[in-house]
């Protein structure tokens, strides 16, 4: 995983609320067993037709979408099932970053395991990131903060150890095995 | 002392190392649920780690996801359809072989949707902590169990360390007051609930269902409520264990015995929420005012009593789309609606009492004619139970199919689908778009609904074959 330190992109806005994981990537997909190569399944419902050709009209499909880093959303994006392949997805296609007022919480910490940032912003600022779609923004990790093309900025939650392991790009795993002693105690504790 | 929920109870129990301003708590999980859909990725970074399994006894591994239902693929030699589902199932046996865990393959009699056969072998019981890479691992919570969905990073974890991070999460008590009224089901409550609360009401929360509603309800009911908590945001749903649970849980193969058993229920009935308790927030309902419930949307939280009409929201882009792809009206009523495919099944719906509901309404009835009917027992054993009991010779009498257990028409992975366009009658947790199949349009209800509809070939109240 690669460290992440400030992420400096144009957006692309899907403004609609509870966008389960099943549209992110549709249960037929995950009939895999690596998690390699899943972007080209992304939102594949919306994004392409019965013959699997990409819809004109898909956001994803237009050209302003190309190289965008940055998905927002609208509220509760990740609802449903807890599949990892749906931030998979998304990275593999090439988002490093979803913005939304609010973000399900399966969803959320697969995103945080995987280094797809999830930044949860106040109504006001979504609300201008939606009026907006394809404005440049920068999030700055360190800084817990996301900042608008005019300079404003707007603080987002992080968990402090998923920060932490963001920004220096390891996993919890290491952390977990390092407490094996005190597992081996509250097992012979608990019995 | 102070004052404790249940949920608390169960955290406290479970924490190794207490949380800090800059670390989660390490938590123990007693029971490890496994299945082959969510699992090869996480076998594959302990290997490339080499990391072994922590506890092969606290990893209950079953196949159900990506796992046909049908009788000749299972039993009569005929390969699995889905070239990339027999993949997944044979590297599954193969990481089983190599991490020496026990799997229930695919053959095996305890097999089974993985949320249904945990309660059934006994292995859930109350105050355990219990993982699975399935969000509706919910399920479990019924016995008073603090059970949630993980990735399948965090199965590595658990495989790994027998531990997970977490932060504490919030509380939300859904206070039921009253009981169901005649031919009204648990899955119609909680489909009333997730209408009335919305889809992310539980988001950071852990719910705990209580009062006279969620105490009358047997086992089953409750697991079919605590099932759904995941579609209300909330990633555990708890009730208090009592003399219904531990009647359930008596004597099962994984169950404490002897004097044992004794111990450890006087120990379980500890397991409540402490008279004083704070929740972080409080929802109350009257089980008696619940009708049988359908939901017309693209979400859960879409729902109405099925006398009632679509509602009318001029201006909710979402919601016009939503409708749009159900192919619905505003103000539209849904009673009367023709279907296409009925679908008994699910972690949600699949369970003895579940079929036998069902059957009670197709008993000496058929099948309407154009309407396709699946239904899937939960397990192997509910299978060959629901057999014994002639509660098969009903449905197949009736013109449905009866297949082997699994995970089946809930979400379109295994072969089992509804086509684009048609409408299902469904009883299992999610009516996303595609859910069942590309371009499918679900339907959520209770068994009795569905096998109503499934004879009038339209959507039906059951109470007009069961009162």
């Amino acid at each position: 995983m690669d460290p992440i330190n400030v992420i400096r992109s144009r957006t692309v806005v899907m403004p609609s609320s509870n966008i389960d994981t099943d549209q992110i990537i549709p249960a037929r997909f995950l009939t895999t067993t690596t998690r390699e190569g899943l972007g080209a399944a992304l939102f594949a419902d919306w994004r392409y037709d019965a013959a699997g050709k990409p819809k004109a009209d898909f956001l994803l499909n237009r050209p302003e979408a190309r190289g965008c880093q940055i998905l927002v959303a609208g509220r509760n994006i990740g609802c449903g099932s807890s599949r990892e392949h749906a931030p998979w997805a998304l990275l593999d296609y090439g988002f490093r970053a979803v913005i939304s007022t609010e973000i399900a919480d399966i969803f959320r910490s697969n995103s945080l395991k995987n280094g797809l940032l999830p930044v949860v912003v106040d109504e006001a600022t979504h609300g201008w990131l939606v009026a907006n779609p394809g404005a440049e923004v920068e999030i700055d990790l360190p800084g817990t903060s996301l900042r608008l093309p005019d300079g404003r900025t707007a603080g987002f939650p992080i968990e402090a150890f998923a920060r932490y392991c963001l920004m220096n790009g390891v996993d919890e795993l290491g952390y977990l095995l390092s407490q094996a002693d005190a597992i081996t105690a509250y097992e012979r504790r608990v019995g | 002392m102070t004052a404790k929920t249940l949920f608390e109870k169960v955290w406290e129990r479970h924490v190794v190392v207490p949380e800090t301003a800059d670390t989660p708590a390490v938590l123990y999980i007693d029971l490890h649920l496994t299945h082959e859909v969510t699992s090869p990725q996480a076998f594959a970074v302990l290997r490339s780690r080499g990391l072994r399994v922590r506890c092969p006894d606290r990893t209950l591994v079953t196949m159900d996801h990506s796992t046909p239902t049908d009788t000749a693929q299972i039993f009569g030699g005929v390969p699995i359809a889905l070239e990339s589902a027999a993949q997944q199932i044979r590297q599954l046996e193969r990481n089983c072989a190599e991490f020496g865990l026990d799997l229930i393959g695919l053959q095996d009699d305890r097999r089974g949707i993985v949320h249904i056969i945990g309660p059934e072998l006994g292995a859930t019981q109350p105050g355990k902590t219990i993982v699975c890479g399935d969000s509706h691992t919910s399920t479990h919570g019924a016995f008073g169990a603090l059970a949630f969905g993980i990735g399948t990073t965090e199965v590595g974890y658990v495989l790994a360390t027998q531990c997970l991070l977490q932060r504490k999460p919030k509380t939300l008590a859904i206070e039921v007051a009253n009981r169901l009224q005649p031919g009204v089901a648990a899955k119609d409550l909680v489909l009333a609930i997730i209408g009335r609360i919305g889809v992310n009401r539980g988001t950071g929360h852990v719910i705990e269902y209580r009062g006279p509603g969620i105490e009358a309800l047997a086992m089953d009911e409750r697991m079919t409520v605590c099932n759904m908590s995941i579609e209300a945001g909330a990633r555990a749903g708890m009730v208090a264990p009592d003399d219904t649970t531990f009647a359930y849980l008596r004597g099962r193969p994984r169950a404490p015995k002897g004097d044992a058993w004794e111990r450890t229920v006087a120990d379980w009935r500890s397991l409540r929420t402490d008279a004083g308790a704070q929740f972080d927030q409080t929802v109350q309902l009257d089980a008696a005012g619940v009708e049988p419930m359908i939901s017309y949307g693209t979400n859960p939280g879409m729902v109405v009593p099925i006398s009632g009409r679509v509602p009318e929201r001029p201006g909710d882009a979402v919601f016009a789309r939503a409708l749009e792809y159900m192919g619905f009206a505003p103000g539209e009523t849904l009673r009367e609606k023709p279907v296409q495919v009925v679908f008994v099944g699910s972690c949600t719906n699949a369970r003895l009492t579940d079929l036998e509901i069902a059957a009670k309404v197709l008993a000496g009835r058929k099948v309407a004619p154009g309407v396709r009917m699946l239904v899937v027992p939960g397990s192997q054993r509910i299978k060959h139970e629901a057999e014994a009991r002639g509660l098969a010779r009903v449905f197949t009498d009736a013109g449905a199919e009866w297949r082997e257990s699994g995970c089946s028409m809930c979400l379109g992975m295994n072969g089992d689908t509804v086509p684009h366009g048609q409408y299902c009658v469904s009883t299992s947790n999610r009516n996303f778009e595609g859910r069942q199949g590309t371009g499918a349009r679900t339907l959520l209800a209770s068994p009795a609904t569905a096998a109503a509809t499934a004879v009038r070939g339209c959507v039906t109240d059951p109470r007009e074959f069961l009162n």
